[in-house]
């Protein structure tokens, strides 16, 4: 088997998720200039509530098959997802647009503390077993193992992403969207509902999220009220490194993120003669971020600002 | 809020009064771990403790954030300096001892330093790329104390260093109980006005820096930078005194806590307290001394708060416990954080000039 | 600095509604309070709450029986705290378990804050027993207060690293850790013991506890080719691992420590985890006298298994009750000595402390996942 192979196909699988749940976080700064922090714990809430679908699908209609039911817990994650950001929107983001710019971060905190003890209270403190709907197969590919489930993530993924640059390039919604995220006030002039063109991003990215916690949580069978934070804390960094507000920046970052965990976590022992190992995973996905902003400091496809905006 | 505003518009019109004013002041400081630890118990006066731990933290990284608006979220990282540092020259894992006041300014330097090495390459980089990398410095500091190990151990890993000497003064080790004047004072009344002088002197320092020509340059910064620049204010060297002395406090802080503690170990320093000290400083109100200093002791105080009350209060009022105490004690906290934000966007007690500028920034 | 004091004001007339409860029950037995802690927020609180149960359990069954020390009939009532596995907030609640006058404390869950805390009791006096932090650390600090029910690391390490190479037939190991303080202490003891049976170690790797995708480093182990790999870490990673490491298609064993011989274990792992082995300090549950009887007053109370240090806290109240009676006092002062001789039949296993409070001469037990379930294999050491 080659090891190398390997090591990018996990990357690739790793990537994808990220670059899903970075979009979320990059479509709310590109029009608001907030970080979402609470984006995160959306996307842990989607993966229970899928969980909780499919189990209730089980015991009520076991003659169901598989695909329906992972379709109807999907169509009901995403709207509970949907729902839920366009709330948090509502209440805690909307009051504040014209506050100082550091107040809605703590209600996004404040939102993210608040979702997950509710999801706490609601499905108990335990690791949650996801079941298997399906039979996957592994594939061998250059050399490297990789199951249908990864496949259909990397897949899934792909398709998300394209649509969501289609949605955005060519439609009405998305020319809305982009002028919205130029200017707020221009936009409201050319007659735009910012309000609407906001919450409808907002629940895109959560509908994406909602997606991606799905994914997740099928990649490794387990779902727990605390898996957003890491994950959103990460798809974050991820747009950051591809250049925050632009979406083929977020696909860039996450994909990158995901390559240099997992060949940083295999190789950084040989690199460093054996001083640092894989521990020192999280750092070098660190270092490489501080490396890539002292050059680009808007990061990798971030578009130069000019120095007034 | 604003019968403290008058209160002190009166006694300002009178010195005699404004004496009076400090000495009832001074008189409620000296006491208040007393009548805490009479009332309600020894605990409260560790919670307060830690919150004046908490204060000067949450000043120190009002100095980054309030005054020169720079968005730091991976403050904790020099605190976690600091109390590694007071771990490792006063404790028997390298058998060294230094007493605290040759301790106090090399832990206080090191952090310093570790400011100055996350400025450096960031002088570049604004407001939310700042935040990431400062984030990122955070968690690499952690993941280096929690790891350092192996192949040489320095920071025993995960298990952390135990045995911290405290802070001893004439052989007497202040975590402990002595008599003076008749009074039992326990290890933690004594922590207690230790920590209240050294926050004395960081209020005094933060308010005098403020004041100086280096506290308007920051807020110069804070402002407009390009219009800082072009009034002839060297940015680079402000900016990177603003991480310094930021980092200062921190390490400082570090210090105590390792100290009161007598154990530090890298769980004390992940990502949600630099998130929670941050919380301090803009819940309180960004940029104002004050206002950061209640934001700190109010955020401290009210989950033990809510720890003694949750089970109660549900009691009272529905005649049973329905919801887990400790879930509603967090759920409680988190709401707590979006409604003052929602009622009062600029912070519980915003500097007054504040307000202006604030909306000015947000209309970009 | 004037709202301050408003503020605590505030904060006194808050505190006092709680308090002041007076020192006998309705019926008028005496209560005594007995303290757990343990984290009850956060990402490991399904085990906090698991040893919480486990301690009330014990507890009710005392109130039940209705004991009697010094001629009074005892009400223990259990003030159970939550410390958020976060050093600071340990000697907190400590320093409340202290004020709330209770005699004796069952906690705290992990080393890290089992240590600051001991502190606090070992100067007040109140005998603390852990039913889960193994650190080594922990009892030796010379504290006379401090016991543990669980066999720390280096007693649990060492049964490991020698099965892994005697009985296993391992050569080449691969050992990850999950760098909690507990993960870390197994895996140096393992690997110690493993080296010092004649092994290599292959490579060491780590994960986080907050990660669910070990890829990357399995993917390094696999070209290593190890006989056995071994995780010092929690369940609710070994499970996903287990997954991950079939998908791989590594063939090594798998082998680990008490936090993975669980239920839960078998739930999250799936079919993969089958032929996984794995120890738990003392004697399987269901060979103790009182042990299937406790899994199952567990489930009927709570309608949840056993997560894993349940019946550890159970024990560890168990012998704190004992230790009162046998002494004829609730002083901790006075049952302290007593609670030094014990020499208790738990449903974990014979209780006896060696001079520091480790448990002595502590047995593990070692299991392997066939069809599902775990299986008893055989126990190792042990004096008793």
């Amino acid at each position: 088997m080659d090891i190398f192979a390997q090591q990018v196909i996990n990357g690739l699988v790793l990537g994808s998720v990220y670059a899903l749940v970075a979009l979320g976080y990059t479509m709310v700064y590109g029009i608001l200039g907030l970080i979402n922090f609470a984006h995160g714990e959306v996307v842990m809430i989607g993966a229970m509530v899928a969980l909780a679908a499919v189990s209730m699908l089980m015991t009520a209609a076991p003659e169901m098959s598989p695909l329906l039911m992972i379709a109807v817990a999907a169509i009901v994650s995403i709207i509970t997802c949907m729902v839920l950001a366009f709330s948090i929107e509502r209440l805690a983001y909307r009051p504040l647009r014209n506050a100082p710019r550091l107040a809605p971060l703590i209600t996004a905190i404040g939102i993210s503390i608040l979702l997950q003890n509710i999801a706490m209270i609601i499905w108990g403190r335990k690791y949650k077993t996801v079941p298997e709907l399906f039979e996957f197969d592994t594939h061998i590919i250059f050399g490297a193992n990789i199951t249908d489930l990864q496949v259909i993530i990397i897949g899934v993924s792909a398709i998300l992403m394209t649509l969501l640059l289609l949605v955005v390039n060519f439609t009405k919604l998305g020319r809305a969207m982009r002028a919205t995220s130029e200017s707020q006030k221009v936009a409201g002039l050319m007659g735009i509902n910012i309000n609407k063109i906001i919450s409808a991003t907002f629940m895109i990215g959560a509908g994406l999220g909602a997606i991606a916690g799905i994914l997740v949580a099928g990649n490794y069978s387990v779902a727990h009220y605390s898996m957003g934070f890491m994950l959103g804390l990460k798809a974050f960094t991820a747009a950051v490194l591809g250049g925050i507000g632009n979406l083929g920046g977020a696909v860039l970052g996450g994909l990158l993120l995901g390559l240099i965990e997992s060949i940083g976590a295999g190789y950084i022992g040989q690199l460093t003669g054996g001083f640092l190992g894989s521990h020192y995973q999280d750092v070098f996905a660190f270092v490489v971020l501080i490396v890539v902003l002292v050059f680009r400091p808007t990061g990798i496809m971030g578009e130069r600002v000019a120095e007034r905006a | 809020m604003f019968l403290i505003e008058r209160a002190r518009v009166m006694i300002a019109d009178n010195r005699k009064f404004l004496w009076l004013g400090y000495a009832l002041l001074l008189a409620a400081l000296v006491l208040l771990p007393f009548l805490l630890s009479g009332t309600v118990g020894r605990t409260w006066v560790r919670i307060l403790d830690f919150a004046l731990i908490y204060a000067m933290l949450a000043l120190g990284l009002n100095i980054v954030v309030g005054f020169a608006g720079l968005l730091d979220l991976g403050y904790i990282a020099f605190y976690a300096v600091g109390a590694y540092a007071w771990a490792l020259l006063a404790s028997p894992q390298f058998d060294l001892h230094l007493p605290f006041w040759a301790i106090l300014p090399i832990g206080a330097g090191v952090a310093a330093l570790f400011g100055v090495l996350l400025g450096a390459p960031t002088l570049r980089l604004r407001g939310d790329y700042l935040a990431i990398v400062t984030l990122g410095f955070g968690e690499i500091i952690r993941i280096f104390l929690n790891n350092l190990d192996h192949p040489v151990n320095v920071t025993n890993g995960p298990i952390g260093i135990n045995k911290v000497d405290p802070i001893s003064v004439g052989g007497a080790d202040l975590t402990r109980t002595h008599e003076f004047l008749g009074i039992d004072f326990s290890g933690v009344h004594i922590y207690y006005y230790v920590l209240v002088l050294i926050l004395l002197a960081t209020i005094v320092t933060c308010v005098r820096l403020e004041r100086s020509r280096i506290g308007r340059a920051w807020v110069a910064i804070r402002e407009d930078e390009l219009a800082a620049q072009a009034m002839g204010i060297n940015t680079r060297n402000v900016k990177l005194l603003a991480f310094a002395l930021g980092a200062t406090f921190g390490g400082v802080a570090g210090g105590l806590f390792a100290s009161l503690q007598g154990f530090v170990s890298p769980e004390s320093f992940v990502l949600l307290e630099s998130i929670m000290v941050l919380c301090m400083v803009v819940l309180g109100g960004m940029g104002h001394v004050y206002g950061v200093l209640l934001g700190a002791l109010l955020l401290t105080v009210l989950p033990e708060v809510l720890r003694s009350s949750a089970s109660p209060i549900q009691k009272a009022l529905f005649g049973d416990v329905y919801i887990d105490p400790e879930a509603l004690r967090m759920l409680l906290f988190g709401l707590a954080l979006i409604l003052v934000m929602l009622v009062r966007p600029t912070g519980l007690w915003p500097a007054s000039s504040r307000r202006v500028s604030s909306r000015a920034q947000t209309n970009k | 600095m004037l709202l301050k004091r408003v503020i605590t004001m505030a904060i006194f007339g808050l505190m006092l509604v709680g308090c002041g409860q007076s020192e006998q029950s309705e019926d008028g037995a005496r209560i005594v309070r007995i303290g757990h802690v343990g984290p009850l927020t956060g990402p490991i609180s399904h085990l906090g709450k698991d040893n919480e149960r486990g301690a009330l359990l014990a507890i009710e069954e005392a109130n039940q029986a209705n004991v009697v020390i010094a001629g009074e009939r005892i009400r223990f009532e259990l003030i159970s705290e939550d410390d958020e596995a976060n050093p600071q907030k340990g000697t907190v609640v400590a320093q409340k378990l202290v004020d709330s006058e209770v005699v004796g404390v069952v906690g705290h869950l992990n080393s890290g804050t089992t240590i600051p805390a001991s502190k606090i009791y070992y100067d007040s006096g109140i005998p603390q027993i852990s039913p889960s932090a193994t650190a080594i650390m922990y009892t030796h600090q010379d504290y006379e207060t401090a016991y543990r029910v669980m066999a720390n690391d280096e007693q649990q390490g060492k049964v490991l690293g020698d099965y892994a190479v005697d009985t296993l037939g391992a050569k080449g190991i691969a050992v990850i850790d999950d760098r909690s303080a507990y993960g870390k202490g197994l895996a140096d003891e393992f690997q110690a013991a493993a080296e010092a049976a004649g092994a290599t170690i292959l490579t060491r790797e780590f994960t986080d506890i907050a990660k669910t995708d070990f890829t990357a480093i399995l993917t390094k182990i696999k070209g290593l080719n190890p006989d056995v790999i071994f995780y010092g870490g929690m369940d609710s990673q070994a499970g996903p691992m287990m997954k991950q490491i079939s998908n791989l298609g590594i063939k090594a064993i798998y082998l680990s420590g008490d936090g993975t011989q669980t239920k839960q274990f078998l739930v999250l792992a799936g079919d993969e985890g089958n032929g996984v082995y794995a120890s738990s300090p003392g004697l399987p549950l269901d060979q103790m006298a009182g042990g299937p009887g406790f899994r199952e007053k567990f489930k009927q109370t709570y309608h949840e298994d056993i997560q894993i240090y349940a019946p550890y806290a159970y024990d560890a109240t168990n012998v704190m009750i004992d230790a009162m009676v046998r002494a004829d006092s609730v002083d901790p002062e006075v049952y302290l000595p007593s609670l030094k001789s014990t020499d208790y039949q738990g449903v974990t296993g014979q209780i006896r402390f060696d001079e520091r409070g480790d448990l002595q001469g502590g047995s593990i037990s070692l299991y392997r996942v066939s069809d599902g379930e775990w299986e008893y294999i055989e126990t190792v050491g042990g004096g008793s």
